[in-house]
């Protein structure tokens, strides 16, 4: 592609509205992390002085210990499920022209049109309907269904290239679906399987709406900060926990958006 | 021409011979859909069907009662309770929304047309919060809102209020306020990309012919983003229609919406029955306003 010619000059205002908006857009999560530090009882100016109470608190509170090793156990399952169920389904995808095959990502991109509090009442409503107990299990259900169309928008764009041509020349050439799959598929979108397992994992760690609804007594992280927010008490520590799980959140989709786009072509506009 | 014409004919025969066996190759790709398929049939198609069952349905005491009526759906039509509540919902959502895509379409703008350098980390930085717990950054303007929150906290601190101001947080102001910020990273990036796809010689052209840029814009740039901006409209129209997290986090009695009504009687109330005829108005009005939508957009457009 030739480099596109600008008939816009650079624009200041624009620019300064720009810079303004990222710093607005990440104002409130970074005060939270600077008052998770302050070592007053309220969260309110003035800051007093800097501790790490906060934190040294949230390690020996067990009803936050088991919600994590919930989040823990739920996000590895979604993440791997979704991801396994996601790599076929965007390999076929991938394919052009196969009958039906905008109704197969109507329905397999519904999860992320559908809000999520429909989403949680339709889940439950089944697992009333057919009398199943709400646990951790019926949590993971919902968030592979959930993660699904996150893997495959992760995966789609690495087998979209030049995947086919070289599907079919393995073929061709006499190697089975199998072989294929491996010596051809699997090394192309290798990347984009670790993204798509940090994404769903992060998704699913933080996701609220179907642990809400679904976890029955067995409460996940997100679960346990919600029923904290009634106890005034309980604020600086949760400032505390809230910032550890936004910046590991942060950093594993960073880490993934990375490597999604790593040796993808470049599309016009640059984007890398 | 011929020698093209030739490598045509040529590749034809070998593309019928082939052809065969990509026939078979086919239901192939049918088996490599069927788990993601049936997993979505089983979790999304069951469950909603399953919501339209249950609300004909109704419950005594703790026991659901399998006899269908419309007897949920007639209660939701006489009581005014609901009509209020939904009403609120769609204003809030509708403002936050209109706000949102206005405050946002500069940003997009910038990101499509004057970016160059590091333009990938631009993007991570708008997309980044869209990932992280949508709890927790609502949680953050609680606490920033607060009666005895950081901005009340400031304003005392300088002098600028005597006694905490209380409408900050708990009124309708603060939902659609918090709803806007929450959905802005969302918002972003559907107006980006249809900016981003837009011809530059047009706009080049049009500049050529003598059109300077405000008419450029009105004229090339906005109308070629309309679809990128009732994208964006809708993606975050919907989902905050129907979110409950941020009015029972910053609303307060006055500002709750559908969807804490729907959560109250799925939760606390336990009528299941109740709470999934709601639920299937609420995807009616959420229909019914995307057709609205797309009639008003068609109007736009010509």
């Amino acid at each position: 592609m030739a480099s596109v010619t600008n008939p816009q000059r650079p624009n200041r205002l624009l620019a300064f509205y720009a810079a303004f908006f990222v710093i607005f857009l990440y104002f409130p999560v970074f005060l939270i992390m600077i008052f998770s530090f302050n070592d007053g009882v309220y969260v309110s100016f003035p800051l007093t002085g800097v501790t790490l109470d906060w934190y040294v608190d949230l390690l020996n509170r067990e009803p936050l210990k088991q919600a994590f090793w919930n989040s823990l156990k739920v996000a590895s399952a979604a993440c791997v499920l979704s991801t396994i169920l996601a790599i076929p389904a965007a390999i076929a995808l991938s394919r052009p022209r196969i009958f039906g095959k905008k109704a197969v990502f109507g329905l397999v991109f519904l999860p992320l049109i559908l809000p999520g509090l429909v989403l949680g009442i339709a889940l439950l409503t089944l697992v009333t309907w057919l009398g199943l107990k709400l646990s951790l299990v019926t949590v993971t259900i919902g968030h592979v269904a959930i993660c699904l169309p996150f893997a495959i928008s992760v995966l789609l764009p690495r087998l979209e290239g030049g995947n086919l041509a070289l599907t079919e020349a393995s073929a061709d050439l006499g190697e089975g679906p199998w072989w294929t799959f491996w010596r051809v598929t699997f090394p192309t979108i290798r990347l984009g399987i670790l993204a798509s397992l940090l994404a769903t994992f992060s998704v699913s760690f933080d996701e609220f709406y179907m642990a809400f609804f679904l976890s029955g007594t067995d409460s996940t992280l997100p679960m346990y900060i919600w029923n904290q927010l009634r106890f005034p008490s309980e604020l600086p520590p949760l400032l505390a926990l809230a910032t550890l799980v936004l910046v590991v959140s942060s950093v594993l989709v960073f880490i993934s958006l990375r490597l999604a786009r790593i040796g993808l072509p470049v599309r016009t506009g640059g984007i890398r | 021409m011929t020698n093209t014409d030739l490598y045509r004919s040529r590749f034809g025969r070998l593309k019928a011979l082939t052809g065969v066996a990509r026939q078979r190759g086919v239901w192939r790709t049918y088996v490599l859909l069927a788990p993601a398929v049936c997993l979505m049939i089983a979790t999304v198609m069951f469950p909603l069907i399953s919501v339209v069952v249950m609300s004909t349905w109704s419950v005594s005491g703790y026991e659901i009662v399998k006899v269908s009526s419309l007897a949920n759906y007639i209660e939701i039509a006489s009581e005014p309770m609901y009509r209020v509540l939904t009403l609120r919902s769609l204003s809030v959502a509708t403002l936050a929304t209109l706000m949102t895509v206005l405050l946002c379409y500069p940003v997009a703008y910038y990101l499509a047309f004057h970016v160059r350098r590091h333009k990938s980390l631009w993007l991570v930085a708008m997309t980044l919060p869209f990932w992280t717990s949508y709890l927790l950054r609502i949680f953050a303007w609680k606490v920033i809102l607060g009666y005895e929150g950081l901005l009340n906290s400031a304003l005392l601190g300088l002098g600028l209020v005597d006694e905490p101001v209380k409408a900050l947080l708990y009124s309708k102001t603060a939902v659609t306020f918090v709803l806007a910020h929450s959905w802005a990273a969302f918002v972003v990036m559907p107006i980006y990309l249809s900016l981003e796809k837009i011809d530059r010689s047009y706009l080049e052209t049009a500049a050529d012919l003598g059109d300077g840029p405000l008419r450029r814009f009105w004229r090339i740039t906005l109308p070629l983003s309309l679809p990128g901006i009732a994208a964006a409209f809708f993606m975050m129209f919907v989902p905050t229609l129907c979110d409950y997290i941020t009015p029972a986090m910053v609303g307060g009695p006055d500002a709750m919406m559908i969807g804490n009504l729907i959560q109250a009687m799925e939760g606390p109330m336990h009528n299941h029955p109740g709470g999934a005829a709601l639920t299937v108005v609420m995807m009616l009005t959420i229909g019914l306003s995307g057709l609205v939508f797309v009639a008003v957009s068609r109007l736009v457009r010509r």
